[in-house]
């Protein structure tokens, strides 16, 4: 197609190359210099985005004064207990959907997905009754099986996309040789899906640390409290301290940007074969 | 291929000679996910159903069955109705300009051009933030003295004084909505990309012979070909955006003057701040039942739309 193209065209595609690239990456960019300015600089009516003088003070401030790595670890644990859970969980159903003479299995998918669509302010209010009479309330356990359920729609749906990518042949040679149900599925069917299971559990461990809505409702002090939480609720008496919240969103951002950058392709097929295809 | 072959064969029973318990495996392999989703999706929705007809109240320790009261309440509330309109905009606006912004961003991604990879890569960063940081981002961004956006505004000529974006009844919504487009209309055009990416060049081509301007290709090819991933796309972007709560609670609170409140964040402060369980499942209830009329319209318009093209 390059050859038929205007030079006109050529310059329209690079603006527009450039607009998507500033719109989507500029936003955090400015945050992430934010991060290393002073208030007084942050405040003078002159932006600059280069930081000068350069500062570290808002990332003491949001570790020392704030305790930023306390929401950190219990974010760290919420988020990979709910990883693996979702992918131990996961797998069992998508593999029986994919290789266990199931009827109906597409209607059982269909349910499955549709229950990521209800709208979760219709689950917290009874959840958290449940959570109180469990005696739930500011524990792990609460937001882990809450993440659970709110990850693994979207996990079975692409390890399914996924299993149904690999040859029945498999399936047969295994059952020749005398392979159980179980053995399948753990010897065979996991290790050949190891791309796909690293993908889909960076979607449950981005869905497990980014939530926020339960995290608000069943924690109550920074024991507990995951990063979202904790970023909104940084703020100070008599101003809002922007440069601290950039610092703390760049701590909190920056691993989950590499991570997404570093396995991006797999990302984009996994989701675009979960969503939108039938 | 051997496995291609193999796909056509994906309902049919299995000719296995040897015997498995298969109907007992299935059970007990779905199980952990049903039981899971039975308890913490399913349940809920029914204890809500439930509770929204009591006038449960964790003040009062009250929980008596009420029958309707709470919806005939409910029905001459202005703050729910107030909610329920400013959900309903937001969902449509930013449904809308998702779509039609995404798919001017995967038209390009569709081009060839140096530095590919790096637009696609800068396009994931919107989407793997929490939202939470995008609303206090996007506070910082906005903000009414300090904000970058104020000034450059200021700077090219465009506004003559500050703008007190979301701290004005005026302007707080669209702020929102901005921010809404910003998180999630780089994902849509990836997706939408991967849809445009299957027409098939052999069409465009053809087309080209023919003496077809790159619009009319677009219009008349591109376009028919994209419509079903385009709706799909839309349905679910839709209903997520229905479900709007962090950016609204962490940017505004819903304020100011309720002007950016939604259903999400009015459910949240009856059932958290009034402690009443039984007023606030009737809210959440509705919002239930409106999602699922916008999931049942656009499924009925995709039906149609795919049998027209049939």
């Amino acid at each position: 197609m390059n050859d038929t193209r205007l030079p006109l065209q050529t310059v329209a595609i690079y603006l527009g190359a450039l607009l998507i690239f500033v719109w989507s990456g500029g936003p955090f960019i400015w945050q992430f210099s934010t991060s290393f300015q002073l208030d007084k600089a942050l405040t003078s009516g002159s932006p600059s985005l280069i930081p000068h003088p350069f500062t570290l003070e808002h990332y003491y401030n949001a570790f020392v004064e704030k305790q930023l790595h306390r929401y950190v670890w219990n974010s760290l644990v919420v988020s990979l207990a709910t990883t693996f859970l979702c992918l131990f969980v996961g797998s069992l159903a998508a593999f029986a959907l994919s290789r266990l003479n199931i009827k109906g299995r597409f209607g059982i998918l269909m349910v499955i997905l549709s229950v990521s669509m209800f709208p979760q302010i219709a689950l917290v209010g009874p959840l958290y009754l449940v959570a109180t009479n469990l005696g739930l309330l500011d524990t792990y356990t609460a937001l882990i099986i809450t993440y659970l359920a709110l990850g693994l729609p979207l996990v079975t749906w692409v390890l399914f996309g996924y299993f149904e990518t690999l040859p029945r042949e498999i399936d047969e040679a295994a059952r020749m040789d005398g392979v159980s149900v179980p053995g399948l599925l753990w010897r065979i069917i996991l290790p050949m899906s190891l791309p796909s299971l690293v993908t889909t559990g960076l979607l449950a461990f981005i869905t497990a640390w980014n939530e926020f809505l339960f995290a608000l409702a069943f924690t109550s002090n920074i024991d507990r409290q995951t990063i979202p939480v904790g970023i909104a609720n940084f703020t100070n008496l008599y101003y809002v301290p922007w440069g601290d919240i950039a610092a703390a969103s760049a701590v909190v951002t920056v691993p989950l940007i590499l991570l997404v950058l570093f396995f991006q392709r797999h990302i984009i097929e996994g989701l675009t074969q979960g969503g939108v295809k039938e | 291929m051997s496995a291609a072959a193999t796909i056509p064969g994906i309902g049919r029973p299995r000719r296995s000679g040897k015997a498995l318990p298969g109907a007992l495996w299935a059970l007990l392999l779905l199980t952990p996910a049903f039981v899971s989703l039975a308890s913490v999706s399913f349940y809920p929705i029914v204890n809500g159903l439930y509770l929204s007809l009591t006038n449960t109240s964790l003040i009062t320790q009250e929980q008596d069955f009420t029958g309707f009261s709470n919806y005939v309440e409910l029905w001459g509330d202005p703050q729910f109705w107030n909610a329920w309109w400013h959900t309903m905009w937001f969902t449509a606006a930013s449904t809308v300009l998702e779509t039609v912004i995404g798919l001017g961003m995967a038209l390009i991604l569709c081009e060839a051009f140096k530095g590919r990879g790096l637009v696609r890569a800068a396009m994931l960063v919107p989407w793997a933030m929490p939202t939470v940081v995008t609303s206090k981002m996007f506070g910082w961004l906005f903000d009414g003295q300090n904000g970058i956006v104020n000034y450059i505004l200021l700077h090219a000529g465009l506004i003559d004084q500050n703008i007190n974006w979301y701290g004005s009844t005026d302007t707080a919504m669209i702020t929102i909505i901005i921010a809404d487009v910003w998180k999630t209309t780089p994902f849509m055009a990836l997706l939408l990309l991967t849809g445009l990416q299957t027409v098939p060049n052999s069409l465009i081509e053809a087309a080209r012979m023919d003496g077809a301007k790159g619009w009319i290709t677009f219009w008349y090819i591109r376009l028919p070909l994209l419509m079903p991933t385009l709706l799909i796309a839309g349905l679910f972007r839709a209903l997520d955006a229905f479900r709007v709560f962090d950016l609204v609670y962490v940017l505004t609170g819903g304020g100011p003057a309720d002007s950016t409140e939604t259903l999400s964040t009015l459910s949240y402060k009856v059932l958290f701040s009034t402690l009443q369980f039984g007023y606030g499942s009737a809210v959440s209830t509705a919002m239930f039942v409106t999602e699922g009329i916008i999931a049942l319209v656009f499924c009925l318009y995709l039906i149609r739309q795919i049998r027209r093209a049939q």
